[in-house]
């Protein structure tokens, strides 16, 4: 219900059409980048700028990541969680079920272990003909449920909770494809696609391509364009695809929804914590399934207004260029003035060189 | 019930007439083998095959883990059939999914199942409640006989054109649209042909499992005093007759759906994506349980007869796993909980799916209560069965974890579900058949095995499979996914780990075929019953090998 609600509601307001109708009345298949200007039947200032450019490292969209949070590090554990699902669900996870695992595993191993050193053969000779005893057969049934229901309990709340977003400050239309992610964000006007960064040397990369620097991300998970978001703000992810069935996962948010080719389906984050966030498609989807990564850079909300101006979209606030317009240019955000000096370290160059974007707030808030 | 006294007295003149002649006349080679339908030698027919699909699917298994060792492409640009030979990036990648597709198809359909069901469930369950052979024996016959077939359709799949490459590349699950629109050629109908043609061998094997469970037990054997496997090898058939047509429908479906233009599964057409994964699950998690329940039964018997005493709690037991079996039609949709469920259906199955905890527990303890007050021997058949009493309890507990809809989104298709449901597959399963054959060996070759080889065998595996698997919990919370040949440097460390686990346990497959080459040239004649006052069911008061027809006067259970 809540889906085809978010259906009629796109629809309503007149953003992926296409996308709405084969969910409501099965029409042929969205395809969201026929609808969805991509950059390449649109080409927008930004992907120009990039081409033209070197890229600044440490500007909106180019943070560095910070090695261990948003990214895997190695550890034996859940990745650092930013959003409040997340933080929820780790807790959840930490405290009540991996004990759970813990004590009953050690329990059942404690007993095996007793019962072969106790009554094996040359310790017990005649064994007892016991095969009975109610009591400790209803104990063993009755303790379990009671593990369970203490389990489900904090289960349920956390279902709930993670279905029970909060109003949207910003809605991301993402659309798998394969294999690379597009994000349209409806209502500032901005839309690109992301694929994989491939490392330097790889056979595939084509001359005069960019390809993947560790500022980037780690292999694999670099995508070439980050999906940039605000810090603070809720944000709505409505998922979809357009070919086969892929899945929208980003670990450190606590998300993963398969994007289902003619369904719309939403999940919602919301992280205070300005860094980039990589994740990987998470359903089999043909042969570069495990290319095809997901790349997410929270900044400061000024930032996020500077970085939809590179992108050629407009802030809801600001009008657009229209007919009537009084002259408000419909681009610059006041608070958002893009590096007007571009540095020329495009390599790694030391964080304190670089403006102190979102990794300097990062840590920060660390 | 009440027929059977007079069809014992028909079996009593037969024995008085065959007396004449031979009283264990076997028929000539290709009769006895190819035209078989004595029960005893199709449970050894589908016992050989599931051993050769068993190495090929674990062959696979090693040219994926070969190529996990390190990150980047190092195997899978190799020849034929370890890489896919060219250099074409994409047909690497999709020959790595041909990979994934095949090991968990053979291993599910013509390994496990093939073996526990098929072949000790053959071999043992009319041996177990004193029946002369299967109620269906020529059924039975042509249930192992639709394997060959469906086994050549599989791997011949390899050999044709998957879309991106060779072979069917969807994954064990062939989920819709990557499976329809997303594959060309003909790779993915070969291998739908192939499941169908599996399925159809299974129902008839289910077919004839419950017909002989229900109407060929001996006089006095009561369905309340049957041996435990064979109350497990009954509650999988039900579930095989109950979820496999599902299955055979959704896979007809992806048929017509590829071929003949329907849009069953494709929302262009008011198809729906996500119909294809309720269906295939509504097969698929009691599937789950097929492949384990006749491991309940073989770990059940052989606690019990080496700790000398009879199983605590039959009827608990019993019924546990007729629990498990109904509650695991009701739980499908814990494999989709990322589909975009609403959340009311997603507490239910988080719910539904803890309540299989509970008998699932009542087993675990039974089984150790067994054990309590026994007089514990440890032979190797023990061994296996304690492995597995402690590893399916692992593997059961990160279930519950996986459970929980909400926690289910940070696991869902990450290494963590793969360790999972290989502690309770590779380490449940495959431990319930290893201990079963060491156990029922003896009575099938009428020989014994080599119990040191068999102690090395186990403790090389145990500590293989533990090497293999438990490092993929820790790559699965740190966010590494499923099915991809290749992984960020960050997991490079745990998939080392498991590789050099994957190498141990293959030394340990090893040491298993070493055995069974001493069994069947040195092994020592086995006695009727080897292993002493604990093994009480009747199989063991045969002859080892028991005769080529058995129970010509049927045995009466008091």
């Amino acid at each position: 219900m809540r889906l085809i609600g978010w259906a009629i509601a796109l629809a309503a307001a007149g953003l992926t059409p296409g996308a709405a109708n084969a969910q409501a009345s099965g029409a042929p298949v969205a395809n969201a980048a026929a609808i969805a200007p991509t950059p390449a039947d649109n080409p927008t200032a930004a992907s120009d700028a990039t081409k033209a450019q070197p890229i600044v490292y440490g500007t909106v969209g180019h943070a560095i990541p910070t090695p261990g949070i948003g990214e895997p590090d190695g550890r034996k554990g859940i990745q650092e969680q930013v959003t409040p699902i997340g933080r929820e669900a780790v807790g959840f996870h930490d405290n009540i079920l991996l004990w759970v695992c813990a004590i009953i595993s050690a329990i059942v191993l404690g007993l095996l272990l007793y019962a072969m050193v106790r009554f094996r053969r040359g310790a017990n000779p005649t064994p007892s003909r016991n095969s009975h005893n109610t009591l400790i057969e209803v104990i063993w049934t009755i303790v379990p449920v009671m593990v369970l229901v203490g389990i489900a309990i904090p289960s349920i709340k956390l279902l709930r909770n993670q279905y029970t977003p909060p109003p949207a400050d910003v809605t991301v239309k993402v659309t798998g494809h394969q294999w690379y992610w597009s994000y349209d964000l409806p209502d500032y006007g901005v839309s690109f696609d992301s694929y994989m960064l491939k490392e330097k040397g790889d056979p595939t990369l084509k001359a005069g391509d960019r390809y993947r620097n560790d500022n980037d991300g780690p292999p694999l998970l670099a995508a070439d364009e980050r999906l940039v978001l605000p810090a603070g703000k809720v944000v709505k992810f409505i998922i979809t695809a357009d070919d086969v069935i892929h899945s929208f996962a980003v670990p450190a948010f606590w998300i993963k929804q398969d994007a289902n080719p003619g369904q719309l389906h939403e999940t919602w984050i919301k992280v205070d914590r300005p860094g980039v966030y990589f994740g990987q498609c998470s359903e089999l989807c043909g042969a570069r399934h495990g290319f095809m990564p997901i790349a997410v850079e929270i900044v400061p909300p000024a930032q996020f207004a500077q970085w939809i101006a590179q992108k050629g979209g407009t802030m809801p606030g600001s009008k657009p260029a229209a007919p009537d317009s009084t002259g408000i240019s419909p681009v610059t955000p006041a608070a958002a003035p893009a590096p007007a000096t571009p540095q020329p370290a495009s390599q790694p160059s030391g964080n304190a060189t670089q403006p102190p974007a979102t990794n300097q707030a990062a840590t920060a808030q660390n | 019930m009440s027929t059977i006294p007079a069809d014992a007295l028909k079996l009593k003149e037969h024995e008085a007439h065959d007396a004449h002649h031979d009283a264990d006349h076997k028929p000539g080679f290709f009769t006895r083998w190819f035209m078989s339908t004595n029960h005893k030698d199709i449970g050894t027919l589908y016992l050989i095959f599931a051993i050769v699909a068993g190495v090929i699917g674990g062959g696979i298994s090693g040219i994926m883990r070969w190529e996990l060792m390190e990150p980047g492409i190092q195997v899978l640009n190799r020849a034929w059939p370890i890489g896919a030979g060219t250099a074409n990036f994409d047909e690497w990648a999709h020959h790595w999914n041909v990979l994934i597709t095949a090991h968990g198809l053979i291993m599910v359909f013509f390994m496990v199942m093939p073996a526990m069901i098929g072949g000790f469930g053959n071999w043992f369950v009319p041996l177990m409640i004193g029946a002369p052979d299967m109620a269906f024996p020529r059924m039975n016959n042509i249930s192992f006989w639709l394997l060959i077939p469906s086994f050549t359709l599989l791997l011949g799949s390899s050999f044709v054109s998957g879309g991106t490459g060779l072979g069917a590349g969807n994954g064990w699950t062939l989920y819709a649209p990557l499976s329809t629109s997303g594959s060309a050629g003909p790779a993915v109908d070969m291998a739908i042909f192939s499941l169908h043609l599996a399925g159809a061998s299974s129902i008839l094997g289910a077919i004839n499992f419950i017909t002989t469970i229900f109407n060929m037990r001996a006089p006095g054997m009561t369905l309340h005093k049957m041996p435990l496997f064979v109350w497990s090898v009954l509650v999988t058939a039900f579930l095989l007759l109950l979820s496999l047509p599902v299955l055979a429908g959704a896979i007809t479906m992806l048929l017509t759906d590829r071929n003949f233009g329907t849009t069953f599964f494709d929302a262009s057409g008011g198809g729906n994506v996500v119909l294809y994964q309720h269906l295939f699950w509504f097969f698929g998690h009691p599937e789950v349980y097929i492949l384990i329940l006749p491991g309940f039964g073989m770990v059940s018997q052989i606690v019990a007869t080496f700790s000398r005493k009879p199983v605590f709690g039959y009827l608990g037991m019993a019924y546990a796993m007729v629990a498990i079996g109904v509650v695991g039609f009701v739980v499908w949709a814990h494999h989709m909980f990322t589909t975009g469920m609403n959340v009311n259906e997603k507490m239910y199955f988080t719910a539904a799916t803890m309540v299989i905890a509970v008998p699932t527990g009542v087993k675990i303890f039974s089984w150790i209560a067994t054990m309590w007050g026994g007089s514990i021997s440890f032979e190797t058949p023990m061994l296996w069965a304690i492995g597995f009493i402690f590893l399916f309890t692992v593997g059961g507990v990160t279930g519950v974890v996986l459970a929980n809809g909400g926690v289910d989104n940070y696991m869902h298709d990450t290494y963590y579900v793969v360790a999972h449901f290989h502690y309770v597959l590779s380490l449940g399963a495959v431990f319930a058949i290893f201990g079963g054959f060491y156990y029922w060996l003896p009575k099938m070759s009428g020989r014994m095995y080599n119990e040191a080889l068999g102690k090395i065998h186990f403790f090389l595996m145990f500590i293989g499979v533990n090497m293999v698997f438990f490092p993929m919990h820790f790559l699965g919370l740190d966010g590494m996914p499923r099915r991809i040949p290749d992984y960020t440097p960050a997991f490079a460390y745990w998939n080392k780990i498991s590789t050099i686990g994957y190498m141990i346990t293959a030394a340990g497959v090893a040491v298993f075929f070493l055995n069974l080459i001493y069994t069947f040239t040195m092994g020592k004649k086995a006695p009727n019953n080897p292993w002493g006052e604990g093994a009480t069911t009747l199989e063991w008061t045969l002859s080892s090998p028991p005769p080529f027809h058995q129970y010509s006067t049927l045995p009466k259970i008091d």
